[in-house]
């Protein structure tokens, strides 16, 4: 499946700093891909250092926002929200400088 | 007490009078109403081109805007969705903006500018050189001095004709309800974790709206907290995220025009609430990317009904937010000052006076300063070897031959060795640093206390610090 990842808020330092990844994910048999699959699969093949800057258990750490097509996946059922072919999904860290 | 009592009545006799003449001219305003409404019926329509009756100046001013405030603001009374209502409800409004920096600054500015009623402005800070390409509001000639005063001089000097008010003092649980609750809307333009959860917790406690703004490098965002029925800070950030992935502009580094972006953004959604015009960025969130010049606009979650703050069985009262400790929450602290780390016994530590000495006694050593490499770019100290603390574990070797490349140089027999010296900026990076190295076997490793910092206030004054 066809998706564009994108990292901001810092976390993009976590995968060599490339903010945009197009990215084919292989579904492993299952029919519709989700976000816990997703989280996963971010976690094995893009994030390169420091993961617990990243994850927390089997979700994102606290502080990090994830967007499902520009939409707060609290919205879509966070890790069962279910992703079609060019989704595009956005990690962000909330920032507190000023 | 008799003078009082002939003072005070003198005081109603004046009041009196005042509203009979006020009464006076409304009778008057209303006969030129109808006098006007007769001639419209009789023209069909007053003729732009044609000079105004003289009515319809007066009609202006039913409105409480002087002659003054309608030339100022003439340009928002032409704009037909903000016009004259727009103007006034900005004008009966109080902003608190918590912050007299790099977001504080624009918005300060453009609040003063356009008009709103009552401005307050909070900061325990100093101007400092090192803030002034982004932090725009201040002024050379006000480094030192307080953000507050001069923040305020500034505001003044744009706009005489409304309130500002002075809070020389840092945001706390303590004094937090106080100033909050003299204001209609407070905007958030601090930086740091804590101050966030308590601002937007005294919010929700007061039933104030929140226009949260925050930057980092190259990044932005922006949103509407606790208004109209959208979530509050908590609601998003129920957990506080860790300390590591709480950056620092004084750390990270921040593009001065990208909190500008920020805060007059947060200066026109303040705007936006203050006079009930638009529709304000609530439910939510504005990303903003300036390297790549993107600017996202997202969707977020509603009120969560489990909010501890916001909640339906929330149980944040007043006397419940006084007692929280922020700092313990988010685990890091309210002001600004950068982390003192202790994690070396003295033994393993030597001053950056005690470094220089040894240098001038010609001591067999190697330097390694522990900096990213953008940051040793800036400056560093002479012949020191950068070797970045995120890759001092792959470069163990180099720090080997260096070191037998010094003793050789110098001549050493066997048994004597060169020391070995570890620097950073302010002296945290060199001590994690220096535990590294003595796990890996360099035993004598040492880090300089202090860092660059030090050696710039203790040795040599001219060297730059950023």
């Amino acid at each position: 499946m066809q998706l564009t990842l994108e990292f901001g808020g810092g976390l993009e330092l976590l995968c060599q700093s490339v903010k945009i990844h197009n990215v084919d994910v292989d579904q492993a048999g299952e029919e519709k891909l989700t976000m816990r699959h997703l989280l996963s699969w971010v976690r094995t093949n893009l994030i390169k250092e420091r993961p617990e800057m990243f994850m927390k258990g089997d979700t994102v750490r606290p502080g990090v926002l994830v967007l499902v097509n520009d939409c707060d996946w609290e919205l879509s059922g966070q890790l069962d929200t279910t992703l079609d072919d060019k989704d595009v999904v956005v990690f962000i860290s909330t920032l507190h400088g000023g | 007490m008799e003078s009082n009592g002939v003072h005070s009545s003198l005081i109603l006799q004046e009041i009196e009078k005042l509203k009979a003449e006020k009464k006076d001219i409304e009778n008057r305003i209303s006969v030129l109403e109808a006098q006007l409404n007769d001639v419209v019926a009789k023209e069909g329509t007053v003729s732009s081109s044609s000079c105004p009756p003289l009515s319809i100046t007066y009609l202006g001013l039913e409105h409480g805007l002087s002659p003054e405030m309608i030339y100022r603001y003439s340009r928002h009374l032409l704009l037909p969705n903000f016009g004259v209502q727009g103007q006034s409800n900005l004008l009966k409004s109080s902003i608190l903006v918590v912050g007299a920096g790099g977001l504080g600054s624009p918005a300060l500015l453009y609040l003063a500018a356009c008009g709103v009623g009552r401005l307050g402005i909070v900061d325990h800070d100093v101007v400092e050189l090192n803030n002034l390409h982004r932090q725009i509001i201040h002024a050379e000639a006000y480094i030192g001095q307080s953000k507050v005063k001069s923040a305020a001089a500034a505001c003044r000097a744009i706009n005489s004709s409304i309130q500002i008010v002075e809070h020389k003092e840092a945001l706390r649980t303590s004094n937090a309800l106080e100033i909050m609750s003299k204001y209609d809307i407070v905007v958030d333009a601090t930086d740091n974790a804590p101050s966030r959860y308590l601002i937007s917790d005294c919010c929700v406690v007061l039933g104030k709206p929140l226009i949260s703004g925050a930057a980092l490098g190259l990044e932005g965002q922006l949103t509407v907290y606790n208004h109209n029925g959208g979530p509050c800070y908590r609601c998003l950030f129920p957990t506080p995220p860790p300390t590591t992935a709480c950056q620092r502009c004084s750390d990270s580094g921040v593009l001065g025009v990208v909190p500008g972006v920020i805060g007059c953004l947060q200066a026109l959604e303040a705007l936006k609430v203050a006079s009930a015009v638009g529709e304000p960025l609530s439910g939510r969130m504005l990303l903003f990317d300036a390297l790549s010049a993107r600017i996202r606009i997202v969707k977020i979650r509603g009120r969560s009904l489990n909010c501890e703050a916001c909640g339906e069985n929330a149980a944040f009262t007043r006397q419940f937010f006084q007692n929280f400790d922020y700092e313990k929450f988010t685990q890091s602290p309210l002001s600004t000052t950068p982390l003192k780390l202790k994690l070396l016994p003295e033994t393993a530590r030597i001053s950056s006076e005690e470094y220089k000495e040894r240098v001038a006694n010609g001591e067999a050593h190697v330097l390694i300063d522990v900096r990213p490499a953008h940051h040793f770019k800036i400056v560093s100290l002479p012949k020191a070897l950068n070797v970045p603390l995120s890759t001092l574990e792959a470069q163990l070797s180099a720090i080997s031959s260096a070191l037998k490349d010094e003793e050789e140089r110098k001549g050493l027999g066997s048994g004597s060795n060169a020391s070995l010296y570890v620097i950073c900026r302010r002296g945290n990076d060199s001590q994690r640093a220096v535990d590294c190295l003595h796990k890996m076997g360099f035993s004598s490793a040492k880090d300089i206390i202090g860092g660059l910092e030090s050696w710039a206030q203790n040795v040599d004054p001219n060297f730059p610090t950023y």
